[in-house]
């Protein structure tokens, strides 16, 4: 059994997977049942300033018959009274001591958030999340992602923050930025303790071509909501990745977007994440998700003969690199298996259409297509394309060239192979 | 045409493959690879796009769908139910080859197409006039599919049918929990909604009009008649009331009613498709105990492996390796006595009878090649009329298709072999030669 307790700048919880700000959180009851469903934390839908919800909050992207691929919301911050979510912030905590509850919270001026971080210690939070991510609704109002993309804004924030703690502060940071380092490096800045990322990324999920409004639809109108689910989490792994290898930025992080299952977050883990937080996919299947993701999480630590997170976090940032650092002289061809191949020629078309035609029908009439591995790039579209795992494999030259990047060649003079592909 | 009675043996079925949903066929049709050059359409007699259509039915464009299967097949509805699926088109899906289920092509075929049968969508008009006129004998699949196909050259046609109402099998005699008569003649409408094809029902050509006519009236002639008359036993009893020929029978109970009532005991005899047909049906239309004669051993049989399984499912009981010799009783049928054969199909001396108050003999259908063999030019090899690729027969101006041509096929066969005479028949009479 591998060690899964985590410790996120001094958040600790029984296991990396916790629930994000967001309706599953919404509630000390939901709270309390995700913890009896195993889940390591929670961070509390984010308090604040009294709001009004609409009707009609949520819009799902479908692709190909699989529902709900992307998400967004136009929900806002907890529309329960203030004094209600702290009660029940004490009774989580005075039930569940030993797993972490992370406040978020979202107000303007500095007393306001004085005032509303005493309360929540008082309560009894392990940490507290503050909400400069969020994309629709309240950044109009001047909180959420219009502090989140203000460096100055939010480190002067933060420090007021981490002034008036005194436990460990995160801040939530928005992927509606141009480059997400300067918004990271202002936390730290500020003097928070950890930052968590990838909140939503403003979207439009959608338009009802039959009423010509956009969705979610709201009476005749709709609005940009806040982007996630599945689909947004190469957005978020680069994002997490970019802080992780910075040099100047030095903070625990929880990650966030798209976390479905122990795969994803064993690559968030790998990519330097402390935490995971989860939403989309608890809103879509439930609570019940973490029992897979705890075995699958321990079963590949395990196998891999990890012992605990911090063995694992950020061990896959040395090999993310610039471009121009990549080897041009690694050189691979597509390998089709024909005792496995079923023939549908889907890396054909794909290949002839989308790469470089270098994929042909078999010359002896069979169905498994061909490779002219003198023309193959080595793309791995055909490979991605078809249906049969392992039929196709990328396979590695022998006889290469020694490695050479564009940064070696543009300063040494380093060899490059002859291109292919270029017919 | 005359109208369907609404009281018919038949309506007791259900579909054996029932309708999708559209939320069925979605997570079907989202299962289909979108093979290139897929393997399901070069199965098809009639090369529908079945990847192109099924992604159509994925993306929610039905109408597009239904379009791609009737540009190719314009009786794909009745075909969706009837075709054997499993050794067509679905047997060549690519899942098969790793085990996973075949899309269910056919059920997704019959959700575009009975949309666009019920919605009256039409996707066909009629071409320029050409002036000249195609007949066409016989009222089946094959001429439908021709007459249509020759609407959109601009050619005049006129159907000749001998009987009340066109659509031949899948109107009279196709099993009614894959295609009922009522669902087969509003295709039938359907087709004939192009306009211009003149339909003259009743008509025996060679009886109530001569060749010569034809020959003197219509630029060129379609032959599709399909098949004759269920072949006879000459044994003895063959002449007790309660023996039915099985295509007859099929007729009978299709577009009318029939009593069975006072059966208890049937026995089919045969082992095709036509005899399993039966065993089901009756079994269906409520007869306690179907057995089915044949003379071979169940491996031997010609009908479909799946829908014999089927059939055994459903409670047929078959014997295998006998012959009937005589049908018991005095003028109703009592009992078929029967003669056990060994592998080889020579008797072995054990006699043994089978209660009957119905027999059905599906042991094949007389071919009607006699009708057409004494023109000049048409040759006939066993009762079917010899035709080139292109449907052409030895007698210029003549062409022929489906049953009567390929001794009797599936719907969609038919249906190929008269679009691909009715391409002929347009270069033909355009005086365009084959490139």
């Amino acid at each position: 059994m591998a060690d899964l307790r985590s410790n996120t700048g001094g958040i600790r919880s029984p296991n990396p997977f916790w629930l994000a700000s967001a309706p599953p959180t919404n509630s000390g009851d939901q709270i309390m049942r995700a913890f009896d469903a195993g889940w390591g934390g929670a961070v509390w839908k984010t308090l604040g300033q009294p709001i009004q919800n609409v009707s009609s909050r949520f819009g799902a992207l479908n692709f190909r018959g699989t529902r709900a691929v992307g998400f967004n919301n136009i929900e806002l911050i907890t529309d329960r009274p203030l004094d209600v979510n702290f009660r029940e912030i004490a009774e989580v905590k005075r039930r569940y001591p030993d797993n972490a509850v992370i406040v978020s919270l979202m107000v303007e001026t500095e007393e306001e958030w004085r005032e509303i971080i005493k309360r929540s210690i008082d309560a009894g939070a392990d940490g507290l999340e503050l909400n400069f991510g969020c994309p629709h609704g309240m950044c109009e109002r001047g909180m959420g992602s219009a502090v989140g993309q203000e460096p100055k804004i939010n480190e002067r924030i933060t420090s007021w923050a981490v002034g008036y703690s005194t436990v460990p502060v995160l801040v939530k940071l928005t992927p509606n930025v141009s480059d997400i380092l300067p918004h990271g490096r202002a936390a730290q800045r500020g003097g928070a303790h950890g930052v968590s990322l990838i909140n939503t990324i403003k979207s439009i999920i959608g338009v009802d071509i039959d009423r010509f409004v956009p969705v979610p639809r709201v009476g005749d109108l709709s609005t940009n909501g806040g982007y996630c689910g599945a689909a947004v989490k190469p957005i978020a792994l680069h994002m997490v990745a970019q802080l992780a290898r910075d040099r100047e930025f030095q903070l625990p992080i929880s990650g966030i977007g798209g976390i479905s299952n122990w795969r994803d977050a064993v690559e968030f883990i790998l990519l330097g994440s402390s935490s995971v937080q989860v939403c989309t996919e608890v809103m879509l299947r439930g609570y019940r998700i973490v029992e897979d993701m705890i075995e699958g999480l321990n079963t590949y630590m395990d196998q891999k003969g990890i012992a605990n997170l911090d063995q694992m976090v950020g061990r896959a940032i040395p090999r993310y690199s610039e471009w121009g650092n990549l080897d041009l002289n690694y050189d691979t061809v597509a390998k089709i298996d024909s005792s496995t191949c079923i023939g549908c020629q889907l890396c054909m078309v794909a290949c002839m259409d989308g790469a470089h035609q270098c994929i042909h029908p078999n010359p002896d009439g069979s169905r498994v297509p061909t490779v002219d591995e003198s023309e193959c790039v080595g793309c791995n579209l055909c490979q991605i394309v078809c249906p049969v795992p392992g039929c196709i494999t990328l396979e590695e030259v022998q006889d290469r060239l020694p490695p050479a990047s564009w940064n070696q060649h543009v300063e040494h003079g380093a060899k490059l192979r002859p291109k292919k592909g270029v017919h | 045409m005359p109208h369907l009675p609404e009281q018919r043996s038949e309506t007791v079925f259900e579909d054996f493959k029932p309708p999708f949903d559209d939320q069925q066929a979605a997570i079907e049709a989202n299962r289909c690879l979108y093979c290139h050059d897929a393997p399901c359409q070069h199965a098809c007699p009639t090369h529908i796009d079945i990847a192109g259509f099924i992604r159509k039915i994925a993306t929610g464009n039905v109408r597009g769908a239904a379009r791609t299967i009737l540009d190719s097949n314009i009786l794909g509805m009745s075909c969706a139910r009837v075709c054997p699926v499993e050794v067509l088109c679905a047997g060549e899906c690519v899942h098969n080859v790793q085990d996973v289920p075949p899309i269910a092509i056919g059920k997704l075929q019959r959700y575009a197409t009975d949309q666009a049968l019920a919605g009256g969508w039409q996707f066909h008009e009629a071409g320029a006039p050409s002036g000249k006129k195609v007949a066409l004998v016989g009222g089946g699949p094959a001429s439908l599919a021709c007459a249509h196909r020759l609407r959109r050259y601009g050619h005049a046609v006129t159907i000749f049918e001998s009987r009340e109402r066109l659509g031949g099998l899948n109107t009279n005699g196709v099993a009614p929990y894959k295609l009922r008569a009522d669902a087969a003649l509003a295709e039938v409408d359907y087709v004939l909604a192009i306009g211009g094809i003149e339909v003259r029902t009743g008509v025996s050509v060679g009886k109530d009009v001569s060749w010569a006519e034809l020959e003197r009236d219509y630029a060129a002639i379609f032959i599709g008649v399909g098949l004759g008359a269920d072949s006879v036993m000459k044994i003895p009893g063959a002449q007790h009331a309660g023996i039915h020929g099985a295509v007859a029978f099929i007729e009978s109970f299709k577009t009318g009613s029939v009593d069975l009532s006072r059966v208890q005991h049937a026995v089919v005899v045969g082992g095709g498709n036509t005899a399993v047909d039966c065993v089901r049906e009756l079994i269906g239309l409520g007869v306690p105990s179907v057995q089915m004669v044949y003379r071979g051993e169940e491996a031997g049989m010609s009908g479909y492996a799946h829908e014999w399984d089927e059939a055994k499912i459903e409670g047929a009981q078959p014997v295998w390796r006998a012959v009937p010799v005589a049908f018991e009783g005095t003028n109703q049928v009592t009992a078929v006595r029967c003669a056990a054969l060994d592998a080889n199909k020579k008797p072995t001396g054990t006699e043994f009878t089978l209660p009957a108050e119905l027999v059905l003999l599906a042991i094949g259908q007389a071919r009607l090649g006699d009708l057409v063999g004494a023109l000049p030019g048409i040759q006939l090899d066993n009762g079917r009329v010899v035709v080139d690729e292109h449907g052409a027969t030895g007698r210029p101006g003549y062409f022929a298709g489906g049953d009567c041509a390929n001794g009797g096929k599936e719907v969609v066969n038919a249906v190929a072999e008269g679009t691909a005479a009715a391409h002929a028949i347009h270069q033909k009479i355009e005086g365009v030669t084959h490139g």
